[in-house]
């Protein structure tokens, strides 16, 4: 099955300044995992290559009904999660 | 004896064509050949758009839902106290913009109302331009009226603002002495570097620019333009950039508001 996530964030890459030449410190995604019924099944690092508001698109295998379980840190330290339930008929 | 006769008829005709212009403005470019912006973006951007869960610019749909029923200001109301289900209120609402405002007689565009709307009935602080939460609100909007044709009226009082906005679409501006009909009317589907000159229709606005990784309105695509011709950018709100709103707007009319767009 096709697994599809967008989240919203900034994406900071640390390299631009603000209006007043200030630094505006990097702040990225940089840990997002996907685990399925409490299996791993998916991971990502990010870094400052990735765009703003991340769009994730990956493959498992729906072998059981369950629950997809999605979460992430930022450089900020912010976590933020989401589910989503599934199930497989016969 | 004969030349007379056709200079007579050349002149009857210019006379009837003249009457013709004051009365309803000619469409610059005819409604069969009006292509939306992203038309013209490749087809990456358009893929984008397309898909309901790839385009970003969905995530203000979503915000502005929120805001939508999130009551503000001293009236404790929510836009939905007054105005109910937007799915239902506000469809169509969006091609009637930029409009001429009853109450004060003057040229409104959406995020105007908006900010009309915020101070006045829910007595909010104002909402600036280019604010998430304005931005927000405006695209969600204008999504309710997805699929509808844009149609601005310049009747009556409008024609006024029109004629002004019109005035500054063919006015050469800036170091490169370029209008807005250099590129987007004389030259639109023709090559500027690696994009492709646009018909310039506001019609999928506020759009998520990848350019900018955010979402933006009409009037910063306007700045972005007065900049790349090194005129001076007009600050957000000011009355030629809603003059001009409006001309574009009717320039466009008949074409179907995509909001929220993706660009390069």
């Amino acid at each position: 099955m096709e697994i599809r996530i967008a989240i919203q964030h900034p994406m900071e890459t640390g390299f631009r300044r603000d209006a007043t030449g200030h630094e505006i410190p990097k702040n990225v995604i940089n840990a997002f995992s996907c685990r399925y019924n409490g299996v791993e099944v998916f991971r990502a690092e990010m870094g400052s290559g990735i765009a703003a508001n991340p769009y994730l698109d990956f493959y498992t295998i729906a072998d059981a009904s369950g629950e997809l379980i999605f979460d992430w840190t930022d450089d900020s330290g912010q976590t933020g999660s989401e589910r989503a339930s599934i199930v497989v008929s016969g | 004896m004969r030349k007379r006769i056709r200079c007579g008829l050349l002149l009857a005709i210019a006379l009837t064509a003249g009457v013709a212009v004051s009365e309803a403005p000619q469409r610059p470019i005819p409604s069969g050949e009006l292509r939306s912006g992203v038309d013209f973006t490749g087809p990456d951007a358009r893929a984008l758009q397309q898909d309901d869960f790839a385009n970003p610019g969905v995530f203000w749909v979503e915000l502005g839902e929120r805001l939508w029923r999130q009551p503000a200001g001293s009236s404790g109301k929510s836009c939905e106290s007054c105005h109910g289900d937007a799915r239902t209120s506000m469809k169509g609402v969006a091609t009637r913009y930029p409009l001429l405002d009853r109450g004060t007689g003057r040229l409104l565009n959406l995020e105007g109302r908006i900010m009309q709307c915020t101070e006045q009935r829910q007595r909010a602080p104002p909402l600036a331009y280019e604010s998430e939460a304005l931005l927000a609100l405006t695209t969600y909007v204008r999504h309710q009226s997805r699929g509808m044709p844009v149609s601005v009226t310049i009747d009556s009082q409008a024609r006024s603002y029109f004629e002004k906005g019109r005035a500054l679409y063919y006015q050469r501006m800036g170091q490169m002495n370029l209008s807005c009909a250099n590129c987007h009317q004389e030259n639109w589907g023709r090559n500027l570097g690696p994009e492709t000159i646009s018909q310039g229709h506001g019609s999928d606005y506020p759009v998520y620019r990848l350019e900018w990784q955010t979402l933006g309105s009409l009037q910063r695509r306007f700045r972005s333009c007065f900049s790349g011709v090194r005129a001076e950018m007009l600050p957000y709100g000011a009355p030629e950039y809603l003059d001009l709103e409006l001309y574009l707007a009717w320039r466009g009319n008949g074409l179907p508001i995509e909001t929220p767009g993706v660009r390069r």
